[in-house]
Formats: C-alpha cells, structure tokens, sequence
C-alpha cells in the first residue's frame, strides 16, 4: 500500500503513486466543502501547529482551514526573525512545539532547509510551507491537481514554466513533481534567473518566451520581484516585462484549451497582464480553493494512520 | 487485543495454511436469488420502494448496492429509479490509528439527497459492526435520513457493538480463524462466497 | 615528568624500526641515562605536526575555545606548533596583541603558539597594519593574513607584499572576490541548484589566486594561499610555480574528503569558508597535495559555539574544528590512496610548513641533534570519530561517527611529552 514518508519537505519526497495518492484523496476531500457540514472526525485529537516565520495569510489560512475540517487543533505559531540575535532560536521553538505535543508542524521560513532541521528536533509530521528558495510542495501539488482537473490530465502535458526560476521555490517544487507525474516541462527565463547546474533539472531550458508559447498547454508565471533589478538580474522592470511578461497578445498565441496560472501574489502589470489574470484561462482564483482539498489530503495522509513509534523518530 | 474464545461451532473442515483452499459456500446462483429476496424484503417492509435511497459502503457493498436498486427497479419502478449511490466510512473509522493510513473511496450521494429518506446501507460483511458504525456517522454528515438500514450478504458473527442487520443473504457462523472471502463479478471476475482460513500476518479488516 | 626518553622501536618516516633518545630537549645519539622508555613498537614517527592555520578565538569568544583547550587538541592532533589566525577579539592587528596570544600560549605549555598578524587594520582591508611592530614584537610574527576576509583591494594587497619583503614575511591570502560571494552559502554548482541556497562560484577564489600570483611576481614577493580549494586554483598555482614564482599554498583536511553532497542534509556542519566542492575538485586537491603542487595541510580549525551552529543553514557561522582528525583525514584521503607515504605526510605536514613559517626549530629532519618535537602514530589503529570526547571546546566535527585510520599516541614538545597514550601527559 502507497503511503507518505514521515515528512514532507520537498516535492521529490513523493513517489508517482504516492503523488497520484495525494491527488485521488484530494479529489475526494474537495467534496467537503460542498457539504452542510464541512467537517471530517479524523484527526480529532491531533494538534497541527502553524509555524510561520514568514508572512502569508494565504498559505497560513489555507493550512489552517484544512486542519480544521479533519477536526484537528490548530495552533498558529508566529515567529518573526528566526537568528539567535533575534530572539528564539529554531531549535528552542522546536524544543517546545515537542513539549506542546505538536503531531505536524506546517513550517514555512525564509531559510532554504529550515524545515529540515525542524525534522531532526520533533517527532511530529513537518510539513514544508515553503523554505528560502528551496521548495514549496503543497502548491506544487495544488497546481498539478488544478491542472489535472481542468485539463483532465498531468502526463503528457506541456507546461511552461516563466520567470525568476533561480529564486523561485515555487519552480523547484513544480519541476520535479511534474517530471514524475510525466509532464513534460520547459523553464523560461533571462539567463541570470536561471540557476547554474539547471541543465541537471528534468526540464528543458529556453531563453525565448514567444518561442514557447504556442506549444504549451500551461503556462504557469511566477512573481518577479522589483528589488532583482538592484542586483544586476535586469536591467529595468519594463525591459523585463517586454521580454518576459505575459500580455494579452502573448496570450493569444496559446493552444485553444491552454490554461494560465500563478501561485500568487501576483506583480500585475509585471510578470502578468490585468486581462491575462482575469481572463477565463486564468485559474489563479481555482489554485487557492485547490490548496484547501490538497492540503487536507496531505495532512490525513501524514497523520490519519498510526502515531510514528518513537524508536523512529530521527534524533 | 485480548484472544477471544473460538466460536461455538467447530469449523467444518481443517484449517490450513493455503488461502486458495478456501471452500465455496455460495455459488454466482446462491447470491444472486439472495439479493433478489433481499430486495423483495426492502420492498415489504418499506412499503414500496418511494423513499428508498440505497447506498453501499465500499468497495464491494456498491457493486452490490447496484444491483439491488436494479431488482427494485424491476420489482416495483421503472429503470433506474431507484436512488443508489455510496458513502465511504473510511474517515469515521474508529481504528485509523492502529493500521497505516487508507486510501479513500468515494462518496457518491445521488442528486436528490438523502433527507427524509430511508437510506438502506449495503455492505458485503457484517463482522464486527464497527465499518457500519463508521458509515452511519457519515451519513449524520451528509444529512438526516428518516430512516436507516442495513442489507449485508454475509452476517459471519462476532459483533463488537450493538449493531445488527435488517437483510441478510446468509447467515455463516465462523471462527476468528477463518475469513470469508466474497468475489463479484465486476471486482473479481466471478461471484462466489468463499470461507478460507485467515491470513496470520494480515489483521483482517473488520 | 622526565624530560629524557627511550623511544623504543620507532619508525622515522614509516621506515626500518629504530631507537630514539631524547635529551634536553633534543634528539641525541647515545641513551641518555636515566631516561623513561616508551615502547614505540609499530608506531610511525614524524617529525611534530605544524598547523599553518588554526583559530584559536581567544581573546573574544572563549565561549568557543581558549589558547589552552584549542593547544591540546593541537597536541592530541600531534600538533607541535600552530599558527593563531588574526581574526579574534579584538583583532590581532598590534604587537600587544599578538605578544598575548604568544604568552597564553606558553603558559598552556601544549604546543607553540605562533600569531599570525592581520594585513590591515580591523580586518577591514583599507590600510595596512603595523605590520614591521609585530614582527619585531616578542611573537615575532611573520605569517600575516586577514584570514576570514580577503584582502580584495589589488593595490593594497600590493602593498602588503612589497612591505613585508623586509623582515621576510609572507601574506597569507584569503582567496574569496566579496562581489561574487555577497550572500552565499555552499558551492556553485548542481547541488546548490537544487537545495536553494545562494551559490558561491569557483571563479570567485581562483580570479583572486591568478592575481596574486601575478602581483607577487610583479614586486618579487612571496605569496601563500590559505584553503585551496577547487581544481581550478591547483592549476593556477601549478602554473605560477613553473614559472618559478614563489607561490605556496596549503589545503585543508577537509577539502581533502568531504563534498557538497553532505550539504543535501542541511547540517551546518558541513558550513564551511571556503565551501566543500565537487568530486572533481577534492581530486585534484589531492594529486596536487601528492605532487607538491600544493606545499601544506593546515587545518583552519575553526571552533564555534553550540548556538552559532544549530540553527538554520543560512543562520550558522562558517567552520569546522580540525585539529585532532587532521592527521587521521590525510591519512584516509592520502595514504589509504596510494598518493603519498609517511615520508610525504611529514613533508607537508611538517617540514614544509615550518619553512613557509620560518619555523627554524620545526619540520627538522629526525637526527641527532634536532630539537625533540616529534610525534609517534599507531598506523594501523582505526578510531570512530566522536566529537563529545573532544579537547577542543567546540563539537562542530563533520567526521562524527566516521571511522578513520591511524591515532596520534604520543607528542614531543621540545623533548617533554605532551600527549601519552593518546591522552594529555
């Protein structure tokens, strides 16, 4: 039987049965909210605590509703700053969420590998939220189950992926859970976006953005951040956008059926046209209601099952 | 868990350890004139068939759940009339945290719901009671049924909670070192009822 | 404690068994009477270990480590002299400095303690420090490095080369472009691609090794390099040496072993400046260590805090402690190859670094004569590395449950042991 390792902290965790896992449960959980009661009793008893060293009310909220409709207890823990110098330190945090009795952590953290620490100092599930610039998994999962429910499928697919790849954990994330579900996946960026050693990734690699379009089947945009200019990325958020930006004539050069997505918050104007984010192929609005179902099929997979034995448990 | 007494009724023949010496008990004829009476049953006691919603419990209680809306439909509607779908107990176990963690099945109510109706559930095994307990705590999530009841193919003992069935297909006293095997035809090829030894290492689900 | 010896059954250089006397601090001819005996059967000797690079931290973070426990673990390591990097609290960029570590070192008594003194002032590489004040100063500095930062300024670093010509002193680069490194965190490569952390390019040390190199031959200086570490610096060092530039280099334990791969845990203990490498990388570190291409091993032991290295990758100091794994990690990365034998090993480990130091009383050949600072190594033990028995203050040690061979049984300090039976005497 497919199950979940003990953890979730990068989307290479996940086998194709175990992402198939997620995606089927997830299908199945999304009836929920159509229901009167939009509550499960599985995981009444279990104490998931949010643990965000970053801001994101989104991602936060959409752990928390999903927590919640398992019938879990929620504990939001925020911790701005995470350095010595700032006060608790991760360990120490981590020292009393085991005290707390905490069964998963959803850890999100502005340091690439966070959450990795936190596994080694909890018995608990951890859950990565998204660390520094290294993997964002729930919204890799959430993007391959919107994509499967508009498109009717994952493998096969041809999916572009644009933007600030080199910072993006977004784009990490997606890369090596599309590849092993059978999409096939192009990154698209200025070369100083692009990480050295990215010819290693399963994806190919374009520089040429209306070279790509008209052969994609999801094009997927990620947030480009003004300050890069201030390190030498572009030169100008104009230039950048001219090259790189999705319009509405761009947009018209799509497939027919080819959907576009962003895993939010979006730089309108930027990155993405106001009439591309609002046009009928924008799923942008969907992925958000999407976090919620996959979510709870992550947390039930982690937790719906037997308590980690102790001798387990990394030291 | 504690080690229970064996049944009352000695098994019929020797246990052994080969799962495939498993003995029919009821053959693809037996099941199918048992759940032809278990319809008939479902239409008498219910008055017809107006109110009646019939949901099995997966996986195989929805096959069979299939097929007795169609004996109803013959019966007394026309085709197709008869309300069936599935409700899925797997988030309402009261075990979850013994075993690993189940995939899910789906829960498939039909489009006019279940409130006010008699919702009778269908399972293939009734044995401990406790997957029926689970299927009726979620259906007290999904709405409030005038009424609930049970149709099961094979009632095999053992209970461990005050659950019973309204219909059964036969009644097959075991031991707790057997298992009762059901094939159908749209899962497994065939429809029989089989009663095997249990497997040592698989704890049976009950 | 007797400070004359009997060492029976040694093997000088991994050579034909023989005796050692020991008298009066030196290595004499005929058994000295009254001596203690110490069975040397099957134990290497080498001349005493010289570490080119250590941080000792004190004065300012003894929370870290002291000149006291930093020198014992040097001597567990069969250390007999070490080089204290300038980098501490304040920073060693004066004679009253410098003549403090030199002090504290002698009355720890484990092994020499000579301070290297900073470039500039403040470590802040804009003007150069009272470097002729240290030299002159009872420490009698001559290494002088900014260890930790680079001196990037080409005309400063000139300066610093032509300056101290005069009392034949050498400066130690810290190879690192600070533009090129703003922020990162491990090796530049595939690995750092897929773990998001900000990569930290080869180009960045080996432009600033290929300008040195250049800069020192231009004013006729020597240059020594701190930590090579890619193969891309070998080669340029390779090429200043044919050109008969005097250009040393050492490299670390370490880089010697260890690669980036380890980083995929995120355990900042593998956090190291400058970073581990590729594969490709830690060979060629290890043909050039072979062929002299590289002159030294020196360990950058660089003890941290609990605190400062349980954190989150991004969070955690940089450093590793090295001083008591150093000789068992040349021995696994060098000898267990078939790369160098013992002879080679005190080459490096030993003589050349005492010359690069101007170490007269170190590195010395095992002869009648020679000051006794030497080291017995059982070659053929094999030790499980656990850093909780550690001397040093400090348990950031990648090698943490690793098995590696040979142990240091006993250490010489000027014929007096400082360690016995692989335990302080």
């Amino acid at each position: 039987m497919t199950t979940l390792p003990q953890h979730l902290l990068s989307a290479a965790d996940l086998s194709r049965d175990a992402a198939l896992l997620v995606l089927d449960t997830a299908e199945e959980l999304a009836r929920v909210a159509d229901r009167p009661i939009k509550k499960l009793p599985t995981l009444r008893g279990r104490t998931v605590v949010n643990l965000f060293f970053e801001d994101s009310t989104r991602t936060r909220t959409s752990f928390e509703v999903a927590a919640k409709r398992l019938s879990a207890d929620v504990i939001n823990f925020s911790a701005k700053g995470s350095s010595v110098s700032k006060g608790e330190s991760l360990k120490d945090t981590a020292l009393t969420l085991e005290a707390m009795g905490a069964d998963a952590v959803v850890c999100r953290h502005g340091a690439s590998g966070a959450p990795h620490r936190l596994a080694h100092w909890i018995r608990g599930s951890v859950v990565n939220a998204g660390d520094g610039t290294h993997e964002h998994p729930t919204q890799a999962l959430l993007d391959a189950f919107t994509m499967r429910s508009r498109l009717g499928r994952i493998e096969g697919l041809r999916v572009a992926i644009v933007g600030d790849v080199l910072h993006s954990r977004v784009a990490r994330s997606n890369v090596l859970l599309l590849s092993t579900l059978g999409a096939e996946v192009t990154v698209i960026a200025p070369p100083t976006l692009l990480p050295v050693g990215v010819e290693h990734w399963p994806c190919a690699v374009s520089y040429d953005l209306d070279g790509v379009l008209p052969k994609s089947d999801v094009v997927m945009m990620l947030r480009v951040q003004r300050e890069r200019m201030y390190g030498g990325f572009f030169p100008t958020t104009r230039e950048y956008s001219r090259r790189y930006g999705l319009d509405a004539r761009r947009m018209a050069t799509l497939p027919d059926d080819a959907i576009v997505m962003h895993p939010g918050p979006m730089n309108r104007g930027v990155e993405i046209a106001a009439e591309v984010a609002d046009s009928v192929r924008s799923t942008i609005v969907e992925q958000v209601a999407n976090g919620v179902s996959v979510r709870m099929a992550v947390l039930y997979l982690l937790l719906g099952g037997g308590l980690v034995d102790a001798s387990e448990a990394a030291a | 868990m504690s080690q229970r007494p064996a049944a009352e009724h000695p098994p019929t023949r020797p246990v052994t350890g080969d799962p495939s010496a498993a003995r029919p008990v009821l053959d693809a004829a037996d099941l199918g004139r048992a759940l032809t009476r278990i319809a008939h049953e479902i239409v008498e006691r219910n008055h017809g068939a107006g109110d009646v919603v019939i949901l099995g419990i997966p996986t195989r209680g929805v096959s069979l759940a299939k097929r007795i809306g169609a004996r109803i439909d013959a019966i007394e509607a026309g085709p197709g009339e008869t309300p069936v779908g599935s409700v899925d107990a797997t988030m309402y176990r009261d075990d979850l945290r013994l075993r690993g963690v189940r995939p899910l099945e789906s829960t498939d109510i039909p489009p006019d719901g279940i409130d006010g109706k008699v919702v009778v559930l269908v399972d293939d095994v009734l044995f401990s009671g406790r997957t029926v307990r689970a299927a009726l705590d979620a259906l007290s999530d999904l709405g409030r049924p005038r009424a609930v009841q049970l149709a099961v193919l094979v009632d095999r003992g053992h209970r461990e909670l005050p659950i019973r069935a309204d219909y059964v297909g036969k009644n097959i006293p075991t031991s707790l070192s057997e298992t009762v095997h059901v094939l159908l035809d749209d899962t497994d090829g065939r429809d029989a009822v089989l009663l095997g030894p249990a497997d040592v290492d698989r704890r049976e689900a009950r | 404690m007797s400070s004359s010896w009997i060492i029976r059954g040694a093997r000088p250089l991994g050579g034909k068994p023989t005796d050692l006397y020991v008298d009066n601090g030196a290595l004499v001819d005929d058994p000295p009477v009254g001596a203690q005996e110490l069975d040397a059967d099957g134990l290497v000797a080498l001349p005493g270990l010289v570490d080119l690079h250590t941080h000792l931290r004190e004065p300012g973070r003894e929370d870290a480590e002291t000149v006291e426990s930093g020198t014992l673990a040097a001597a567990l390591g069969g250390f007999t002299a070490v080089h204290a990097m300038a980098n501490t609290e304040p920073v060693a960029d004066v004679a009253g400095v410098v003549e403090q570590v030199w002090r504290l070192g002698i009355e720890a008594g484990h092994c020499d303690v000579h301070p290297v003194g900073a470039v500039t002032v403040g470590l802040r590489g804009e003007q150069l420090a009272e470097l002729g004040a240290m030299a002159d100063s009872a420490a009698r500095v001559r290494v002088f490095s900014d260890d930790g930062h680079c001196v990037h300024d080409p005309l400063l670093m000139r300066r610093a080369l032509e300056y101290v010509k005069a009392f034949d002193g050498v400066v130690a680069q810290h190879a690192q472009d600070p533009r090129l490194t703003e922020g990162a965190q491990m090796n530049e490569g595939a690995q750092s691609a897929r773990l998001g952390l900000a990569g930290w390019p080869a180009v960045a040390e080996e432009a600033v090794i290929a300008r040195d190199c250049l800069l020192a031959a231009h004013v006729g200086s020597r240059v020594h390099f701190c930590h090579v570490s890619t193969a891309g610096s070998v080669e340029i060092v390779r090429w200043a040496k044919r050109k008969g530039w005097n250009v040393t280099a050492e490299v670390t334990p370490h880089h010697l072993l260890l690669t980036d791969d380890l980083v995929s845990s995120y355990d900042p203990v593998f956090k190291v400046n400058p970073p581990l490498r590729s594969n490709e990388d830690v060979e060629a570190l290890r043909d050039a260590l072979a062929d002299g291409t590289i002159d030294a091993v020196a360990t950058d032991h660089a003890p941290h805090a609990l605190e400062d290295k349980e954190t989150e990758w991004a969070a955690a100091a940089f450093g590793m402690t090295g001083l008591e794994t150093a000789l068992s990690v040349v021995a696994a990365a060098m000898i267990e190859t078939g790369r160098l034998d013992w002879s080679g090993v005190a080459d490096r480990m030993s003589v050349r670094p005492a010359r690069i130091g101007r170490l007269t009383a170190q590195g010395q050949p095992l002869l009648a004569g020679a000051p006794a600072n030497l080291v017995l190594v059982d070659p053929a033990a094999r030790v499980v590395v656990d850093p909780s028995t550690s001397a040093s203050r400090s348990r950031n040690n990648p090698y943490a449950g690793r098995e590696l061979p040979a142990r240091v049984v006993a250490t010489f300090l000027r014929g007096r042991a400082t360690v016995l039976d692989g335990k302080p005497a």
